[in-house]
């Protein structure tokens, strides 16, 4: 990489966050602390149950409470009345059938917060209840009450590969569940919607894509999009909450009725409601292999509950199913998956995209494969790694850097940490800490390992390209780049990202990211573990475009220092990035269906009390497989952050549901894993360049969340020997042992 | 009712039953101070109430009156920011920030108490405070290098 001397903060090192000190001091404007004067504020009301028929809706009463300057129901959407990712099957506010606990049926705007409230509770719905289907299982019987029109799958796909029927010497089989998770970024939904002199409305909002969002909501506006303009605020945090639209278009409504900006802002509880969750999953697998442990035949058959509406489902259960046979070599494979529309909440994105689901399936199959052909666990996965030139069960070749091997030997060689005493350190240190009314008599150790994948980018066939901005100039203090995308930094520290690749390759010690919005094309989603690639990838293209202008004007053939004679007028210049092309799959799942992999291996050692069913993980060892670290101390944060998520549905995370209703939708009643619930995290970055990326740089948000909870039971099970099928693991699954 | 924030005497109409965080963010305008629980599990509305470490979800407007509060705005010196801030930035302990002000309330309020405090201590001491993104081990890092510097300083 040519980076001129003496600038510093470029590609390969520990960048500080271009929004480091705003945030440590308070002042980043988060999109919770957006403000106008004259501003109203929506309220949302939801149904309460999770399948009825809306039979009449009295707004009377509300629209007499102190303050209300509307109130709106389905009738008063302008245009389309329903929206969505993927299908536009979800209604902006329900009309005749509500589908889930905590649906939108009507909306209200008032002056102040608590008088939109209040007149909230005076709208009154006239619902038929009826009765949920909240059990996949059930939602596929033929006599199923249908949810939507075509019935209640939202999609199947099998993917057949060899001989499915081939035979094997050892069978393994088992059936495995994880719950429903909960994104939980801090930032609860959030948004600003400003009427506009033209007819139309700006808004300013906390999201992971802005052109998406502005897709769905300009056809519900009834607006042409240019008069729709989505402003980017501050990102509290998203891992895929912030992937479907929440309050976007009802504050947009409610600003374009009154003609005033309106300020829609959930607080936690509404924020469960609000958003999408990652999909609870029942698989069922059978491993097939030789007595020495070589695989041959993978069967799977894989549910995934949906909810009530399509969201990214498709793209859930796509991955899920394509990845089931996990990282290793499979000459033989009948993989079978199903998402199923249900009355629970809506399921869509969170970090690790189906993959996460599979991973914990296929791990402890693994195992279990391990155990009967008497192998050490590290030992059955090298048999069977998957390296580059092999073939996936979709007929793909894995064309890229695929060092699964190297991943696995290396994070079982990671340091462990030291043995201690079970009575003589520290309480806090005893599974359960303080909580803990034991003292340490019942305490067993337990080492377990996972390998996993995820695919980097949108797959089947979706062109989720990107688009930069870049313009050079020169002022008083010397030469400026400044950077414009629409691409959302969501704490993962894309804007320093950016920032570095412009210092590399224009050797331009001042960057200027500009916030992002909808003027400029789309940047796809911050997600998929796709932006670093993708928007560093146009910013890294629009940036050579400069400089090969740069090098015109200065007539050399490396960048003249100094530069600011060449920069008058200033040089600026617009690219796109696409990653290579995918197709669809066939019938029988063959295809080509992803851009590029990204691997990772595990390894937990949990301690736990088995009087108490009480566990404390003591270190989470993650080696990755990141192609090359752009930003070595950011990366490792990204692995520390997956990893605790990863611990939280392992151990804590779940939400839970009772008749399709939410019963812990707060922070008190919904556990996510504290500073006292982390361990150690060892991380190991494996760079072997990634061929066709820029810098060779994989994402890295998600291998370490796929992984983390199947190693994390794996270890539970060593040390406990018991079955332990599904996540998060309770107490009482872990009391009792002797 | 009245109360002093950040050393300057300031006076609200507000109901009696808001919390402090509803004064703080929507009477006053310092947003600093983040609403992400509401319920006081999370800490990311952490302040100093005459010197104590509160959440300002769970304490009433009207608590605050005739009282000192002090918030994340105060931590810095104008432009300076504070050995914990710094630390926080240079050890990568911040990514999407919307925990980081009570953190950095946090950990400024156990160095005043305890310049030297152990790991356990300082799990002990931030366990109300929740991070979704870090996964807290650069958190821990930059209250190590918080601490080693303030010591330095004495």
């Amino acid at each position: 990489m040519k980076t001129k001397t003496g600038v510093r903060g470029g590609i390969g090192q520990s960048v500080r966050r271009v929004d480091g000190v705003p945030k440590v001091k308070g002042e980043f404007e988060y999109a919770s602390d957006l403000r106008r004067d004259g501003m109203l504020w929506g309220e949302t009301v939801r149904s309460p149950h999770p399948h009825a028929r809306i039979k009449a809706i009295d707004i009377r009463a509300a629209l007499e409470s102190p303050g209300v300057r509307a109130v709106l129901l389905a009738g008063d959407v302008p245009g389309k009345k329903t929206y969505g990712l993927d299908a536009q099957d979800q209604p902006v506010l329900a009309w005749d059938v509500v589908r889930f606990a905590g649906e939108p049926v009507a909306l209200v705007a008032a002056e102040q917060p608590e008088q939109a409230k209040q007149a909230a509770t005076k709208i009154v719905v006239d619902y038929e209840v009826l009765s949920p289907v909240t059990e996949m299982e059930a939602a596929l019987q033929a006599d199923a009450p249908k949810l939507h029109p075509q019935g209640n799958v939202v999609r199947q796909l099998r993917v057949i590969h060899g001989d499915p029927e081939a035979e094997a010497e050892v069978w393994v089989e088992g059936t495995y569940e994880t719950g429903m998770q909960d994104q939980a970024p801090l930032g609860p939904e959030a948004g600003l919607a400003v009427p506009a002199e033209d007819g139309g409305v700006d808004l300013y909002i906390a999201t992971q894509w802005l052109h998406a969002d502005l897709e769905q909501i300009a056809p519900c506006l009834n607006l042409p999009p240019e008069k729709v303009r989505l402003n980017l605020s501050g990102v509290g945090g998203a891992f895929g909450a912030r992937e479907d639209v929440s309050m976007q278009i009802h504050a947009c409504m409610l600003a374009l009725r009154t003609q005033r900006p309106v300020k829609i802002a959930y607080g936690r509880q509404e924020s469960f409601y609000g958003h999408v969750h990652r999909h609870p999953s029942r698989i069922w697998m059978r491993h097939g292999a030789t007595r020495d442990g070589k695989l041959i035949n993978v069967q799977a058959k894989l549910l995934v509950d949906g909810g009530a509406y399509t969201s990214t489902s498709p793209a859930v259960i796509g991955n899920a199913t394509t990845f089931a046979a996990g990282p290793y070599a499979v000459p033989n494979a009948r993989l079978e998956g199903t998402a199923v529309f249900t009355n629970n909440p809506p399921c869509g994105a969170m970090r690790g995209f189906g993959a996460v689901q599979a991973c914990f399936a296929y791990e402890a199959q693994m195992d279990k494969l391990a155990r009967a052909v008497n192998l050490h666990p590290i030992e059955v996965r090298l048999k069977n790694a998957l390296k580059t030139g092999d073939v996936l069960p979709t007929g793909q070749r894995v064309t890229g850097a695929a060092p699964v091997r190297d991943l696995l030997s290396r994070c079982a060689a990671l340091p462990m940490p030291p043995a201690e005493s079970p009575l003589d350190r520290d309480r806090m240190l005893i599974p359960g800490g303080a909580g803990n009314v034991g003292h340490g008599e019942a305490l067993t150790r337990g080492v377990g390992f996972a390998a996993g994948y995820k695919n980097l980018a949108y797959s089947e066939g979706f062109d989720d390209s990107s688009e930069a901005w870049v313009r050079l100039s020169v002022d008083q203090e010397g030469p400026l780049a400044e950077v414009k995308t629409a691409a959302v930094d969501v704490g993962q520290g894309l804007d320093t990202i950016v920032t570095q690749v412009v210092r590399t390759e224009l050797g331009v010690q001042r960057v200027l990211v500009r916030q992002p919005d909808t003027a400029i094309g789309s940047a796809g989603s911050s997600s998929a573990s796709r932006q670093t690639m993708m928007t560093g990838g146009a910013v890294q293209l629009a940036c050579q475009a400069v400089r090969d202008e740069v090098l015109r004007r200065a007539g050399t053939s490396i960048i003249p220092d100094p530069l600011d004679e060449y920069l008058r007028p200033p040089i600026e210049a617009t690219r796109v990035f696409r990653h290579r092309r995918t197709g669809k799959l066939d019938a029988d799942g063959q295809g080509d269906p992803h851009v590029s992999f990204a691997f990772g291996a595990a390894r937990a050692v949990v301690e736990v009390d088995t009087e108490l069913g009480l566990v404390r993980v003591v270190q989470l060892a993650v080696s990755q497989d990141v192609g090359r670290a752009l930003n070595p101390q950011s990366v490792r944060g990204q692995i520390e952050g997956g990893s605790a998520q990863g611990l939280g549905l392992a151990l804590m995370e779940e939400i839970e549901l009772k008749d399709g209703k939410i019963r812990n939708a707060s922070f008190t009643d919904y556990l996510l894993p504290t500073i006292l619930d982390m361990p150690p995290v060892v991380s190991d970055l494996v760079e072997e360049p990634e061929p066709g990326l820029p810098y060779g740089a994989k994402g890295v948000g998600e291998p370490s969340t796929v992984v983390v909870p199947a190693a994390i039971v794996a270890a539970l099970r060593a040390a406990t020997g018991r079955e332990l099928p599904r996540a998060p693991v309770k107490p009482d699954e872990l009391v009792g042992i002797r | 009712m009245r109360t002093n924030v950040n050393g300057e005497w300031r006076e609200a109409d507000i109901w009696p039953g808001a919390s402090l965080l509803t004064l703080l963010r929507d009477a006053f305008g310092l947003t600093g101070s983040k609403n992400a629980c509401e319920q006081g599990e999370c800490g990311s509305c952490s302040v100093w109430l005459d010197g104590e470490l509160v959440c300002a979800c769970l304490v009433l407007a009207a608590q605050a009156h005739d009282r000192q509060v002090r918030t994340v705005e105060s931590v810095a010196d104008g432009q300076r920011m504070s050995a914990v801030q710094d630390a926080f930035v240079e050890a990568g302990a911040v990514q999407c920030g919307f925990c980081t002000p009570g953190f950095v309330v946090a950990v400024t309020h156990l160095l005043a108490q305890d310049p030297n405090p152990n790991e356990v201590q300082v799990r002990e001491a931030l366990s109300g405070n929740i991070c979704r993104c870090t996964g807290y081990a650069k958190i821990l890092d930059a209250v190590t290098l918080a601490a080693s510097r303030l010591r330095e300083d004495r």
